[in-house]
C-alpha cells in the first residue's frame, strides 16, 4: 500500500502538474488528439452507417469491420505509423490510428441500430405517406438512437485507451507519465499516471452516460441494456 | 543482392530478416501464444462461476456486470501499470490484466447463453430426475455453447491483440519485437511482428470455430435461418446477410 501513498504524493506535488511534460500539458495533448479523432471518426462512420442502414445494404461490411478492428493490435498500428514517414508529422499518426479504431464500434452499432428498427413501424410510416427522408429523420434515427450512443460510448473509451498507448511509441498524451515512470523505475509515478488515465476514461464514460440521459429522444427506451455484438 | 541489401536498406519486407531472426520470432510467438492461452483459460475459469452466481442470485447480477464493464473501461496501459506494485515486472502482471479484460465479454456471453436455454428443456430434464449439477452439465451447458463460444472467440481475438501492450513490462510476446524495433525504425521487424500478431488472432479464431463445430454437431443439422429473424424482409431492399 506504500506505493499508493507515494503515488498520491506524486499527484499532490504541484511541480508534477506544470511544465512541458507536466500533467496539464499531457492532459491537453490527450484531450486534443482524442477530440479531433472522435469528431473525424463520427464524420466518417455515422453517415456511412446511417445511409447503409437506411437502404438496408452492406451488412457484411458493417459487421466484419468490427471483427477486423478487434484483431489488429493498436500498438502495432501505432508502431507501423511511427516507422513510416508519418512520424515527422506531429500527432497525425496518433490521430489516424485513433480514427481507425473508433470507426468500427461507431459503424457497427449505428448500422445494427438502424436495421433493428421494427419493420412494422417502418411500414406504418411509409403507409402514412412519409418520404424516405422523413422516415429517416422522424422514425429510424430516433429509434436507432440508443445503439448509436452505445457505439459512441465504446468509440470514446477506445479512443482514450488508444491515445494512452500512443505514449509507448513516443507520442504525447497522459500515457507519457506512465512510460516516463517506467523508464526511470519510478513506480509511484507509473501508478499515479495510471490512476489519471483510468480516471479520465471513467469520466468520459460517465459524461457520455449523463449526456445520453439528457438528450435521449425516447427516454423509455433508455433502459435497454448496452450490448456487445455477439 | 537484394536479399542481402534489404536489412541495410531497411525495407518493409525482408527475407533476410526472416531467415536470420527466425529463432527470435519463434520465441516471441511462443511467448505470445502462452500468455494469451493462459489468460483466456483463467478468464473462462473465473467468468463461469461469476456468471452462475449472477444467474442464481439476481442481486449479484448488477454488481458483477457493472464491475466487469467498469474494468473494461480502464485503458490497457493503465491497467497493467496499476498492477505493477502487486506483480512487479512479470508475466503474471500481463496475464492478470488480460484476464480482467476477458471477464467482461465472457461473463456477458455465458449469462446470455444460459438465458437462451429453453425453459421446456429444463423442465423436461427436471422431470427426468436430473439434479441441478447434471442439468447444468448435460443440458444447459451444451445449449449455451454457441453463445459461450462466440464470447470466447471475441475474448481470444481481443486478448491476442492486447498482449502486445504487455511489452511495457517486457512480457508482450510479439509486442516486444515491435517495441525493440522502434528506436532504430526497423521496418521489417515492426511489420513482420504485426502481421504475425494478426495471423495469430485469425488462426485462434478459426481454431475455436472448429472446436465449436465439433462440440455442437446438432447446430449443423438445423436449417441455417433459425438465427435470422431480425432482418425480416421489409420494404424493397434485400435482407441483410449474417448480422451477428
Amino acid at each position: 500500500m506504500g506505493v499508493l501513498g507515494e503515488a498520491f504524493g506524486w499527484l499532490t506535488t504541484g511541480a508534477n502538474w506544470s511544465g512541458d511534460s507536466g500533467v496539464w500539458r499531457r492532459l491537453e495533448e490527450h484531450i486534443f488528439v482524442s477530440g479531433v479523432a472522435l469528431a473525424l471518426a463520427c464524420a466518417i462512420a455515422l453517415p456511412i452507417a446511417l445511409y447503409l442502414g437506411h437502404i438496408g445494404k452492406g451488412g457484411a461490411l458493417a459487421i466484419n469491420i468490427s471483427n477486423v478492428g478487434r484483431a489488429v493490435p493498436v500498438f502495432a498500428v501505432l508502431a507501423l505509423f511511427m516507422v513510416s514517414p508519418l512520424r515527422n508529422s506531429g500527432s497525425v499518426p496518433t490521430i489516424i490510428a485513433l480514427v481507425l479504431f473508433a470507426v468500427p464500434p461507431l459503424l457497427t452499432n449505428a448500422y445494427v441500430g438502424m436495421r433493428e428498427v421494427d419493420s412494422a413501424v417502418v411500414e406504418a410510416a411509409r403507409g402514412m405517406g412519409m418520404s424516405g427522408r422523413q422516415l429517416f429523420v422522424r422514425v429510424e434515427l430516433p429509434l436507432a438512437y440508443p445503439l448509436i450512443m452505445t457505439g459512441l460510448r465504446s468509440a470514446s473509451v477506445q479512443v482514450v485507451a488508444t491515445a494512452t498507448i500512443a505514449a509507448m511509441v513516443g507520442q504525447g498524451g497522459l500515457g507519457r507519465i506512465i512510460t516516463a515512470g517506467f523508464n526511470t523505475y519510478n513506480t509511484p509515478q507509473v501508478v499515479a499516471g495510471a490512476l489519471l488515465v483510468a480516471l479520465l476514461a471513467l469520466l468520459v464514460e460517465g459524461v457520455l452516460v449523463a449526456l445520453d440521459r439528457v438528450i435521449d429522444p425516447a427516454p423509455s427506451l433508455a433502459a435497454r441494456p448496452s450490448r456487445t455484438t455477439v | 543482392m537484394s536479399t542481402q541489401g534489404c536489412l541495410a536498406a531497411n525495407d518493409w519486407i525482408c527475407g533476410e530478416y526472416l531467415r536470420s531472426r527466425s529463432q527470435e520470432l519463434i520465441d516471441a510467438t511462443v511467448q505470445h501464444v502462452w500468455i494469451t492461452a493462459v489468460s483466456v483459460v483463467i478468464g473462462l475459469l473465473v467468468a463461469f462461476p461469476l456468471a452462475l452466481l449472477a444467474r442464481s442470485r439476481p442481486t449479484f447480477a448488477g454488481p458483477v456486470l457493472g464491475l466487469t464493464t467498469l474494468l473494461y473501461t480502464i485503458p490497457s496501459l493503465a491497467m497493467f501499470s496499476l498492477l505493477l506494485p502487486l506483480f512487479g515486472l512479470s508475466a503474471g502482471l500481463v496475464i492478470t490484466g488480460l484476464v480482467l479484460y476477458s471477464l467482461t465479454i465472457l461473463v456477458r456471453n455465458i449469462i446470455a447463453g444460459l438465458e437462451s436455454v429453453p425453459e421446456e428443456a429444463r423442465e423436461a430434464a427436471r422431470g427426468m430426475g436430473y439434479g441441478p449439477g447434471r442439468l447444468l452439465w448435460e443440458v444447459e451447458l451444451p445449449l449455451a455453447l454457441p453463445a459461450l463460444m462466440a464470447g470466447l472467440r471475441i475474448a481470444t481475438v481481443s486478448t491476442v491483440a492486447l498482449t502486445t501492450v504487455g511489452s511495457i513490462v517486457g512480457r508482450g510476446g510479439l509486442g516486444n519485437l515491435i517495441e525493440d524495433a522502434l528506436p532504430s525504425f526497423f521496418k521489417a521487424q515492426v511489420l513482420t511482428a504485426s502481421v504475425l500478431c494478426v495471423l495469430l488472432a485469425v488462426v485462434a479464431d478459426l481454431l475455436l470455430l472448429g472446436v465449436q463445430r465439433l462440440l455442437t454437431p446438432w447446430t449443423r443439422i438445423r436449417p441455417a435461418r433459425t438465427s435470422r429473424r431480425k432482418a425480416a424482409p421489409t420494404g424493397p431492399a434485400g435482407a441483410v446477410k449474417a448480422v451477428g
